[in-house]
Parts: structure tokens; C-alpha cells; sequence
């Protein structure tokens, strides 16, 4: 097998942070906290390599490996550009994460760290895999570090909302289990690659892509089966959400794109309506109810489904700009919520709250802190030259081609998305210091330096120049285009061509002899 | 078949009878103190027996039969029977402490074991109506023997007693079913049994089916006939709870699968939809049942009822597909349980008085690290989460139904385990998000932490490396249970 650098590259950045969660196990927990972060730096050089090496516009399928593994499982993995971004930016977040743990973890820091290390290792399975099965059980595995840093390190509700997460999504999975063993029965390939070329009979679709949509739907989150998503945030730890928003709600996204639509194009054509109706219910009720939040986290845990309905509505408009948006809005949503919940987490490591009204003034007293917040916020709501605007910008386009109505009201939501975000930061940030403890806050040190510059830096670089983030992805989006070309809808914004003027309405007529016909003219108009 | 191949064939079955019966002698004449050697001494004999029809089963793989019909050695038989020598040495290592603790053990335990053990191993291999009465009555009556094997403890008798009546009751039940089996076709052989069903299935013989189901239903603790299991779990001692939950299930399954497969096979469409309600209303019954419950025996009795369902899942399927997949369901279950209730006996308080409630057990994950990550996998691997291996056990009956056109089935039953991961992750949130209240507990004997290194290992995501040769062994087996007709 000939690898395309010359090492195993994807096998190597799932087995990094596997031995080192074994490892980590065993530690006590300074020595466990060094080699967490040193485990994901090592994987963030892997994922920076792969990057550099990836080649653009090249062979669909890259650094792919396959190993025969024993009856219908194979240990495929290989990537396209939209799997390279993902784990690019699942790598990215890693370490910070480790970081933002260092010091408000302090119970069980080994089981913590092999945690975190081991989610590493099937976030990166999830986007690598090119097995089905091998990819359901990267998924599926994902649920039980998770529940386990939501329930022993989580707030003072853990243990209904590690409950609630974990049967919440496991109840999504197990159909597309078996849709996904039907599906195999079926085509005879386990193969991710076949199988999106592979086209299922229209009735099948139907009822795949329902199983299919069961599991992403809950993953997403999307609006009504969301309700998860607040409770996890809000009692998970801080790296705990920054992961759960940053990575693991992109599952969902990245299970549409690779295997809802490919797939099954004729069924989610047949199923546009719902996914944007979904999506447009999703992101006006969702930002009104983040606007009346008391607590933090939740806030910004309503803003992620908010901005995950413009990435569902995206994905199914069936056109280019409206994938592109998708994906766009996925690694920027994944940069700038994780950052919004690091923001959170900084603060509440201080005063250990996250009532709203227990803060207020920090610009004064933390006017660093403050600057970043703002950034964020900013980010968040898309303002231009943030990572934000170019991904809403870009799929409220496509999405525009295939339906007004739902660009109106998904429009709505951004509105909104700056009422709830600018309320946030003006009740933290801004006016007079009311409570002496918070006002009395130290602001960032280096280690809350080391966690934000680095996100603030790629959020400015995803808004002022997209293209480095697109163009890896380019070929797969017009690759999948081109799938769904048949079954994308007609759409109602499509300009329509005019009758011409035989003149211009404010033209002048001078010629005497024509007077009469062109007042006639004129009165016709 | 001369008669000395049909003693080869049946060498396990004779070598531990022999040996039952010679250690049988020895415990009538030496005092109690010779009960740990005896129990040494059983588990040398079954060892060998392990290494015997494993030989049989890798190395010369006959087909064939012995005593004139009577029993038959195959790649399906030959698996079952490794499975249950090695259930029943796992108990059998871990049982003296528990009982020497109380004083109350004795020599006559592991003789016991070694006839339960001769009895579940012809239920698996027989090919006769009346090979397969006399086994499975000889495992049954030791059982019996064990539930109440604490003779002072009022729990351990009620077990007994329940399980004795119960037990019966099914035992008459099949023992009718046969009776109309045999009058409807006029044999006791299960190739001639299939044969004259092939050609007539009258109203009388589909009775005489149904009945013996019914009572293989009660063998296996399959709802609507689980309701002793929990009850005789609670009560029997747990080395023992430990063993009626591996190897006299295994056996049970085993001959259920033979005379599913076997006589009636030709009659699928006939027992498929009792199987199906059995296998969904097990699931459901043994999930929802699960999640009152706060003795942990209780709890697992439910668990194996849930496990029983999934298995039947494979069986509804009547495919070989089907078949490999109920096989290999119960080579991953069986360290899975056997996991589980070792650990549950490892849990002891300083005081050695054995914990048995979800309160005795809560921050674990403190207290006592290893043995809480051990249970945790267990508990993972119960409720089918990959990585862990029991996930394996439940893609392969899974993707068996949805190979035979059964994907309600499947839908239903996969929707239900939902439910059943509910009460394994309580297990997990006991242990690990409670906080402890009281101090660490005593260890356990090595003996206890060897055989739970084993399954949990077996469980552990390395299991995966086993699945090519243990599809194999499990195709074969299928195929056996398939060329029987």
C-alpha cells in the first residue's frame, strides 16, 4: 500500500490519542494533564501536515488505507476535503480544550484527560471512516465519554442531562443501524465511497433516509427533538461544550452531506420541505427563547441550534452556494461557539456562575476579556469580515435559489441573532459595575490568552479570506452538485425575463412629428 | 457406527460422568476438608473435557452419529459444550470462598456442577426425544440442588422451591408436547420427526410443537414465561445465580435451536410468530421490568431476560445467518454475564457481607477504580455499545433478521434496547457520579480478578480480533444445525 506521505497519516492521528488516553489512565494529574496537551499538540502538527499535503483538486479520496479487518468490516479510512476540514478544525479545538480544563478540573484528572483523548480519537474516526460500520461504531462510541465527562465532571444537573443525552441520540442511532444493515444487504458494499454513488429505489429511499434522518436530526440538534442540546451544555463542563458544539453537533451536519444526500437525493428532495421548514421553525423559535435566557450557556446553547437550522436549510437547497454555506457555517459555528462557551468558562471559573445579572461592567475591569467576547459576539451575529457573515451570507444565497420564503424567515433569525447576542454582551460587558466580586475579576492570563488568540486569529482568516477553507472542499460540493442536479428543485426566485421597453420610461421625445404617438405612449404607461 | 466410536464420541459426557461418579465416592468417605480439592479436582476434569471436544471440534470435525441416532457430535454441539465446560469452570472457581465464608461448603457441589454440566452437554448434542429428556432432567435436578444450597438462609430455599415447581411444570409441559410429537410421527428420532412432518403437519403435531416451546420458553425464562427468573436469581446464592445464567442457558438455547431448526425446521412459518412475540415481548418486559429494580441480582435476572430476546431475534430469522448469529451471541454473552455477576460477588464491604443494592454500590468508581471500570464495560457491552464487543453480538442477529425480510423486527427490537440501556447506564451512574459514603472496601481473592480479567477482555473492543475465527466456528455450527434434517 502506498501512502500518500509516506505513513499511515489517519491511523497514526487515531492511535496518538488513544495510547495517550490509555496512558492517562494511569497518571496522576499533572503528569495526565501534560500528556493530554501533548498528545494534541502532536495530533494538531498530524492535522496541519495533512492539511499541507492534502492535494487540492486532486483524487476525490485521499491518504486512504484499507485493511480487511474480518466478515463485512474493513478498516477504511480516507478523507475528501469536507472530512479534512472537520478534522482539521476537531483538531484545532482539542488542545484548547485541554488547555481550558487545566486548572477547573482538579477531581479525577486522569479519567478526565483519557475522557477527552479517547473522544479525539472517534471524532477523527467519524470524519475518517469509509467503512459503514466503521463508521456507526465511531459514532455510536462517541456517546460514552461524553456521558461520562457530562455526568462525573458536570454541573449540579448532570445526571439528568447525561441521561438525556446519551438515550437521546442512542435512540437516533440504533434505526440507522438498520437501515444502514438493509442498505449493505442491498448494494453488497460496506463502502462509503460506493455507496454514494449507489442509487437505492425510490420507495427504499424514503424510509432510509427517515432512519438516517432520525439519528443526524437528534445529533444536529434539530428543533423539536433539540431539547437535549440546553441541558447538556449547561451542565457539562467547559471543554465539555466547547467539544459537544464545536465537533460533535458537525456529526450531524456531516452525516447529511455524506450520506443523506448523496444517497438518497431522491427522498430528500421529496423531504426539502420538512428539512426547511424544520430549519425555519428552528430558527425564530429558537433565538426568541435565547433572548429570554438567564444563564449563559443556555443562551448560547439556543444560538447553536439556531445556527445549525441555517446549516440544514443550506445543505438542502441543492445547489452549490447553499453547500458551501453549509460548510462554511459548520467550521465557523464550530469556531466561534466553542469560543463563546471558552468565554463563558472564563468568567465562570472567577465567580462560578452563570447568571447573567451576576455580572456586568467587565469591559472596565477586563478589557481584554472584553475585546474578545466582542469578537465573538460579532462573529456570531456575522458581522462582514468574521467568519460568520461569509457563511451565513453564502447559504442564505443558496438557499435563496431554491425557496424566498424560507431565506425571509431564516433572515428573520439573524436579526434576532443579533438582538440575543448584543443584549448578551451589553448585560455582561457594558454599563455599571453592580456587583463588587465581579468587578473585582482579574483579567486574562496567558493561559486564557493561549486559548482565544489562536480562534480569534482563525475567525478573521475564515472572514476576510474564505477561499483557504473552500477550496479543499470545492471539488467534493461540485462532486455532490452534480448527484443532486436531477432531483433539485425548481426554486421561485429564479429571475424572470422581462417584456423590454421599446424606450426608456424617462426618455424625452423631441421629434415634433411624433409628438401625438408618444403621448399616447405615455398615457398607456 | 461400531460401539466403540459412539464411545468416542461420547467421551466428555462419559470421562465427566466417570469422574462424577469417582469423586462422588470420595466425598462419601473423607470429611469436608476434601471439598476444595474436589472442587480442584472437578475442574481438572472439566478441563479436560474442554480440550477434548475442543480437539473434536477443530481437529477431526465429525459428523456423526452415536448409539444408533441417539446422539450426534457436530461443529454446533461441540461449540455449545465448550461454552458451557467453560461457564461452569469460571463458576466453579469462584464458588468455595462464598461458601466457605458460611461453612456451608461441601464436597457434593462440584460433583453437582460436573453432572449438570454432562446433562446440559447432551441437551445440546441430542438427536433423540428421549436423549434430550434424560439431559435435560439431569441438569435440571442438580440445579435444583444448587438454588437451595444454603440450607439455613430462607432466601436460598424459596429459590430453590420456586425453581423446583417451576422447572417441573415445564418439564411436564415438554414432556406432553413430546408425547404428541411422537404420536403424530410416529418417532423419537429428530431425522424422522422431520421427515413425517415434512410430509404432514396435522393440527395435533402443531400442539404438540407449541407445547414443547412453551416449555423450552420456561427453560430459557422467555416472557411470558420469565416470571421465576428474578425471584430465583434474587434468592440462590450468587455463584450459583452465576451459573444458572451461562451454562444451563446456553444448553437450553442450544436444544431450543436443534429442535427449532431440526425436527420442526420444515415448520418456520409455523413457530416463527411465537418466537417473534416471545423475542419482543422479552426485550420489552426484560427493559421495563429492569428499571424498578435496586438488588442488582434482581436487575441482571432482568438483563438476561432482555438477552434472551435479542437471541431469539437471530432465531426468528430460521436462517443460517440466523443460526451463526444466535451462536455467536451466546459465546459473547456468556463472559459478558459470567463478568458481570463475578463482579457483583467481588463486591464485598469490609465486613465481608456481600452488597447487593444500587445504594451499597454508589461511587464505586472511589472506592474500588478497577473493579467500577470493569463493570462499566460490562455494562456497556450489555447494552450493545460499541466499541464494545456486545455490540458485535447484537449487529450479528440484527443483520441476520434484516437478511430474512424481518425488518419490523429488527426496527422494533433495536428501538426497544433503548430502553435496556437505561438501567445499564444506572449501573454506570451509580458508581461513577454518585459520591461515596463509606470507606474502601475489602479485595478479592485472585482467583475472583483472574476470571474477570478474562471476560472482561472478551469484551473489551480486543474481542474483535476473535471475529474471524469465531464467524467461522459459528457458520459451522449453523451449517451442523442445518444438515441435521
Amino acid at each position: 500500500m502506498g501512502f500518500q506521505i509516506g505513513f499511515p497519516i489517519l491511523s497514526v492521528m487515531l492511535a496518538v490519542p488513544l495510547a495517550a488516553a490509555v496512558l492517562c489512565l494511569f497518571l496522576k494529574a499533572p503528569a495526565a494533564r501534560m500528556v493530554a496537551l501533548a498528545a494534541t499538540l502532536a495530533d494538531l502538527a498530524l492535522g496541519i501536515v495533512l492539511w499541507a499535503n492534502y492535494d487540492v483538486g486532486g483524487a476525490q479520496w485521499q491518504f486512504t488505507e484499507r485493511a480487511n479487518l474480518f466478515a463485512g468490516f474493513q478498516y477504511a479510512l480516507g478523507i475528501d476535503g469536507i472530512a479534512l476540514m472537520l478534522i482539521v478544525l476537531s483538531v484545532f479545538l482539542m488542545p484548547i480544550c485541554i488547555l481550558a480544563s487545566w486548572e477547573s478540573i482538579d477531581k479525577r484528572v486522569g479519567e478526565y484527560m483519557a475522557a477527552f483523548l479517547l473522544m479525539e480519537t472517534l471524532m477523527i474516526g467519524v470524519f475518517c471512516a469509509q467503512d459503514l460500520f466503521l463508521f456507526y461504531i465511531m459514532f455510536e462510541a462517541g456517546l460514552i465519554p461524553m456521558y461520562l465527562i457530562i455526568g462525573v465532571w458536570g454541573g449540579a444537573n448532570r445526571i439528568y442531562a447525561s441521561y438525556k443525552f446519551f438515550l437521546y441520540t442512542l435512540l437516533g442511532s440504533v434505526l440507522m443501524l438498520i437501515a444502514m444493515l438493509w442498505m449493505v444487504n442491498v448494494a453488497g458494499t460496506t463502502s462509503i465511497p460506493a455507496l454514494m454513488t449507489y442509487d437505492f429505489a425510490p420507495e427504499a429511499q424514503t424510509w432510509l433516509w427517515l432512519a438516517f434522518f432520525a439519528s443526524f436530526a437528534v445529533k444536529m440538534p434539530m428543533w423539536p427533538v433539540h431539547t437535549w442540546l440546553p441541558d447538556a451544555h449547561v451542565q457539562a463542563p467547559t471543554a465539555g461544550s466547547v467539544i459537544l458544539a464545536g465537533v460533535l453537533l458537525k456529526m450531524g451536519g456531516y452525516g447529511f452531506i455524506r450520506f443523506s444526500l448523496p444517497m438518497f437525493p431522491d427522498a430528500s428532495a421529496q423531504f426539502m420541505w420538512l428539512i426547511l421548514g424544520l430549519s425555519m421553525a428552528a430558527v425564530v423559535i429558537t433565538s426568541l427563547i435565547a433572548l429570554v435566557q438567564h444563564d449563559m450557556k443556555k443562551l448560547i446553547a439556543y444560538s447553536s441550534v439556531a445556527h445549525m437550522a441555517i446549516v440544514t436549510a443550506g445543505l438542502f437547497a441543492f445547489n452549490v452556494q447553499g453547500l458551501e454555506g453549509a460548510m462554511v457555517m459548520m467550521l465557523s459555528h464550530g469556531l466561534v461557539s466553542g469560543a463563546l462557551f471558552l468565554c463563558v468558562g472564563v468568567i465562570y471559573d472567577r465567580l462560578h456562575t452563570r447568571e447573567i445579572d451576576r455580572y456586568g461592567g467587565l469591559s472596565i475591569n477586563m478589557p481584554k476579556y472584553a475585546l474578545f467576547f466582542m469578537l465573538f459576539t460579532m462573529a456570531s451575529i456575522g458581522l462582514p469580515g468574521t467568519s460568520g457573515f461569509v457563511a451565513e451570507f453564502v447559504s442564505l444565497a443558496g438557499v435563496y435559489q431554491a425557496s424566498s420564503l424560507a431565506t425571509l424567515v431564516l433572515t428573520t433569525g439573524i436579526i434576532l441573532g443579533a438582538a440575543y447576542m448584543l443584549y448578551l454582551y451589553c448585560r455582561i460587558a457594558f454599563g455599571v459595575q453592580k456587583n463588587a466580586d465581579a468587578a473585582a475579576m482579574r483579567d486574562l492570563n496567558a493561559r486564557e490568552w493561549a486559548m482565544l488568540a489562536p480562534i480569534a486569529a482563525a475567525v478573521l482568516w475564515m472572514g476576510v479570506y474564505p477561499e483557504s477553507f473552500l477550496a479543499p472542499m470545492r471539488k467534493d460540493i461540485a462532486t455532490l452538485d452534480i448527484r443532486l442536479a436531477k432531483v433539485a428543485p425548481a426554486g421561485d426566485a429564479k429571475p424572470k425575463e422581462g417584456k423590454p421597453h421599446a424606450y426608456p420610461a424617462n426618455a424625452v421625445h423631441h421629434e415634433s412629428g411624433d409628438a401625438a404617438s408618444a403621448t399616447r405612449d405615455l398615457e398607456a404607461h | 457406527m461400531g460401539f466403540a466410536s459412539s464411545l468416542w464420541f461420547t467421551g466428555a459426557e462419559v470421562g465427566l460422568s466417570l469422574a462424577g461418579l469417582v469423586l462422588l465416592l470420595v466425598v462419601a468417605w473423607t470429611s469436608h476438608s476434601s471439598a476444595r480439592l474436589i472442587t480442584i479436582l472437578s475442574v481438572a476434569a472439566l478441563f479436560g473435557a474442554v480440550v477434548f471436544t475442543g480437539v473434536e471440534l477443530w481437529q477431526t470435525s465429525p459428523a456423526g452419529d452415536a448409539f444408533g441416532g441417539l446422539y450426534r457430535v457436530d461443529a454446533f454441539g461441540s461449540f455449545a459444550k465448550v461454552l458451557i465446560y467453560l461457564a461452569t469452570i469460571a463458576c466453579l472457581i469462584v464458588t468455595p470462598r462464598f461458601f466457605e465464608e458460611s461453612g456451608a461448603y461441601r464436597g457434593e457441589y462440584p460433583v453437582l456442577m460436573l453432572f449438570s454440566a454432562v446433562g446440559a452437554g447432551m441437551m445440546v448434542s441430542a438427536t433423540d426425544l428421549m436423549t434430550l429428556y434424560i439431559g435435560l432432567e439431569m441438569s435440571s435436578l442438580s440445579s435444583y440442588v444448587f438454588a437451595s444450597f444454603l440450607k439455613g438462609d430462607w432466601r436460598s430455599n424459596e429459590a430453590g422451591l420456586k425453581y423446583f415447581i417451576l422447572g417441573a411444570l415445564a418439564s411436564g409441559i415438554i414432556l406432553y408436547g413430546m408425547s404428541l410429537v411422537y404420536g403424530f410421527s410416529g418417532s423419537t428420532d429428530y431425522g424422522q420427526i422431520r421427515a413425517a412432518f415434512d410430509s404432514s403437519f396435522p393440527m395435533g403435531a402443531l400442539f404438540g410443537m407449541v407445547f414443547v416451546l412453551t416449555g423450552l420458553a420456561f427453560k430459557i425464562a422467555a416472557v411470558p414465561f420469565h416470571m421465576w427468573t428474578p425471584d430465583v436469581y434474587e434468592g440462590a446464592p450468587t455463584p450459583v445465580t452465576a451459573f444458572f445464567a451461562s451454562a444451563p442457558k446456553v444448553a437450553a438455547v442450544g436444544m431450543l435451536m436443534r429442535m427449532a431448526l431440526g425436527p420442526f425446521g420444515g415448520e418456520a412459518e409455523a413457530w416463527r410468530q411465537i418466537v417473534i412475540f416471545a423475542s419482543l415481548a422479552s426485550i420489552v418486559v426484560g427493559a421495563l421490568g429492569a428499571i424498578g429494580q435496586q438488588n442488582l441480582k434482581r436487575l441482571l435476572a432482568y438483563s438476561s431476560i432482555n438477552n434472551i430476546g435479542f437471541l431469539l431475534v437471530g432465531l426468528a430469522a430460521a436462517t443460517p445467518a440466523g443460526a451463526a448469529g444466535v451462536v455467536t451471541y451466546l459465546a459473547i454473552y456468556v463472559p459478558m454475564t459470567v463478568g458481570s455477576f463475578i463482579a457483583l460477588l467481588m463486591l464485598r464491604d469490609a465486613e465481608g457481607k456481600p452488597l447487593e443494592t444500587f445504594a451499597d454500590i454508589s461511587g464505586l468508581a472511589v472506592t474500588r477504580p478497577a473493579l467500577a471500570w470493569c463493570l462499566m464495560l460490562l455494562m456497556f457491552s450489555l447494552a450493545g455499545i460499541p466499541p464494545l464487543f456486545g455490540f458485535w453480538a447484537k449487529f450479528v442477529v440484527f443483520q441476520a433478521a434484516v437478511q430474512a425480510d424481518l425488518v419490523p423486527l429488527a426496527a422494533i427490537g433495536i428501538a426497544a434496547s433503548v430502553i435496556g440501556a437505561f438501567y445499564y447506564l444506572k449501573f454506570i451512574k451509580v458508581m461513577f457520579f454518585d459520591e461515596s459514603g463509606r470507606a474502601p472496601e475489602a479485595g478479592s481473592p485472585a482467583g475472583h480478578w483472574a476470571v474477570l480479567a478474562v471476560c472482561v477482555l472478551a469484551i473489551s473492543p480486543l474481542g474483535y480480533f476473535a471475529t474471524p475465527w469465531l464467524s467461522g466456528v459459528a457458520n459451522s455450527a449453523a451449517a451442523a444445525l442445518f444438515a441435521i434434517a
